[in-house]
């Protein structure tokens, strides 16, 4: 397998702070890659630098084979890298179908086209029936969901999750979970996604990267990497494998 | 085309609009010369809201400094005419580009930097006032002194050199308002305008979504600036004078403003109703004032900043929203 995003010897600082610490690691073309660690561990700042909030430190960042790291953010979507916010930002005043539109507009010249790739993307989403409702009006699953549907819209070969899952219940989890399953199956999306929620990690990675104090400190299959010490100790907690 | 234009009209709309329409067009054949005044003032500030309204009701940029456009406009074209005799529709063709570029200027300094906000507005202010001090001493424009077009009875109204009779004014205010209004519709229903859109709602997802934030946002300075300038052109030959203090004032570029923050910001009719209920409530409260003997100086002002008030407590999303669900238009049928 190739790989779509290669991340070598990243860094990032604040100030005195060292917020990602010379981190590694390759996605491979239509894997579902996890990041995780507690909070404050960096994952964050790793997933602003891929998508080009900010340029790293030290460090490259190449995705399908050229450089990303120093770009800004909408050149970095239109090369294929499609990104949710942590905390969502839909466009508030904005229908659903709205939002979505605007996403499916980056590589689409005509609105009607940008339309009907919008309904495609909201009925994969579960949001063809509430799409004339304004984005503001949603509850906080729906909203999620909306966030991904705008990404997924402007046509991503790599789709970065910024914990979609948070302050979901099992089941709107699950429900999101099997979503994403059903893309990197049929349409063979390539997934990042920094998570919280376990139970949704365990289900979709491929590949998980543990991120403790800025640094990797294990990386692998899911049970594998659930099995290190390190990886028990700083993050999960020893009752997870009891 | 037009079946583009006029798709997601309800019957309803398009009805009340050919009947305004209507009542617009007949206007001048019954109205006497103080209320075609009153009229045309109307359709400037209209006009004008319609421009303003690109940038802050769709883009988001609130600009605290039209009048820079409309001064900038009105004093290309009236110095074309007053030193070489070039016509006004001819002196469009400087004065609009010479718009725009003082748009693109102010665009490129404050999105380069990140100048968001309140910063922005305020450079749009400073830029205003520098032209107008810059024109106080310019004295290819007469400087402070003013600058003053040739007046005198004509026969009959010469459209070419814009030298004739009020309603001459009205009806070419009127055509613009109505282009204006069917562009702004196009434009919010173009690739541009939902690009416009998102900006305004979040500028960093925006970024995210995939949109070039610095070139969409100077497309909306440089059309709005464009646009405001023909007014400006307008502006020159039907009052024949242009003072830098009075042209190029902040006042003006209030006043500006005023029409489509209480008509609705970012609707596309929001900017006319506002026009006419500000401009017929100023009219009226003089009107108001002199019936009753009240002669107080400041008197209108106070009353005036009333209603306002009043009016932006009450609906702070503009009157025209409101009205659109009484008449049963609805909120999408801007």
């Amino acid at each position: 397998m190739n790989a779509l995003l290669s991340v070598d010897g990243v860094s990032k600082r604040f100030r005195g702070l060292v917020a990602v610490d010379r981190v590694s690691f390759e996605v491979p073309e239509g894997g579902i890659f996890a990041v995780i660690g507690p909070n404050g561990a960096g994952k964050t700042t790793l997933f602003n630098m891929v998508s080009g909030v900010f340029p790293p430190d030290a460090g490259t960042i190449a995705f399908a084979g050229e450089r990303i790291d120093g770009l800004p953010p909408d050149r970095i979507c239109r090369r294929g890298v499609g990104r949710t916010f942590q905390i969502v930002r839909p466009f508030p005043a904005l229908s659903v179908e709205d939002n979505v539109i605007v996403g499916a507009l980056l590589h689409r010249r005509h609105v009607s086209d940008a339309r009907s790739h919008a309904h495609e993307v909201l009925r994969r989403l579960d949001l063809h029936d509430k799409r004339s409702q304004r984005a503001s009006s949603l509850t906080l699953p729906d909203r999620k969901r909306l966030e991904v549907a705008r990404a997924l819209a402007t046509d991503p070969k790599l789709l970065l999750l910024d914990e979609v899952m948070a302050g979901l219940r099992p089941t709107e989890t699950d429900r999101i979970v099997a979503i994403l399953k059903g893309l990197n199956r049929e349409t063979g999306l390539t997934i990042l996604l920094i998570e919280h929620v376990m139970r949704a990690v365990m289900a979709l990675a491929s590949h998980i990267l543990v991120l403790h104090h800025g640094a990797a400190i294990a990386e692998g299959l899911p049970e594998q990497v659930m099995r290190e010490r390190a990886v028990i100790d700083s993050y999960l907690g020893v009752e997870a494998i009891a | 085309m037009i079946a583009a234009l006029t798709e997601g009209i309800s019957r309803r709309a398009a009805l009340l609009l050919v009947a305004l329409l209507a009542a617009l067009i007949l206007a001048p054949l019954f109205a006497g010369d103080y209320l075609l005044t009153v009229l045309i003032l109307i359709l400037y500030f209209a006009y004008i809201g319609q421009a303003w309204n690109i940038m802050m009701g769709f883009a988001g940029q609130l600009s605290l400094g039209h009048a820079l456009y409309v001064g900038l406009g009105a004093y290309t074209a009236a110095s074309l005419y007053v030193h070489f005799g070039i016509g006004p529709w001819l002196g469009l063709l400087v004065a609009v580009p010479v718009a725009a570029l003082a748009g693109a200027f102010i665009g490129f300094l404050a999105f380069r930097f990140r100048v968001a906000g309140v910063y922005f507005a305020i450079l749009t202010i400073a830029v205003a006032e520098f032209a107008r001090v810059g024109f106080d001493h310019l004295s290819w424009t007469s400087g402070s002194s003013g600058l003053f077009l040739p007046v005198k009875q004509y026969a009959h109204n010469d459209l070419w050199l814009l030298r004739g009779h009020p309603a001459m004014f009205y009806y070419i205010l009127l055509a613009a308002t109505v282009l204006a209004v069917v562009f702004c519709r196009a434009l919010l229903k173009s690739r541009v305008g939902y690009f416009w859109l998102a900006i305004r709602e979040d500028e960093e997802a925006a970024r995210s979504a995939g949109i070039d934030v610095f070139r969409y946002k100077m497309i909306a300075v440089v059309i709005s600036a464009a646009m405001t300038s023909f007014a400006g052109v307008i502006y020159a030959f039907y009052y024949n004078n242009l003072f830098p203090e009075q042209v190029f004032h902040i006042s003006r570029s209030i006043e500006i403003i005023l029409g489509p923050i209480v008509g609705g910001i970012g609707t596309l009719f929001g900017p006319i109703l506002g026009a006419a209920l500000l401009t017929g409530l100023a009219e009226t409260l003089t009107a108001a004032l002199a019936a009753l003997g009240i002669d107080l100086p400041g008197a209108k002002q106070v009353f005036y900043g009333i209603c306002l008030l009043l009016v932006i407590t009450t609906l702070p999303d503009g009157v025209w929203p409101w009205v659109a669900k009484r008449i049963g238009l609805g909120s999408r049928s801007k």
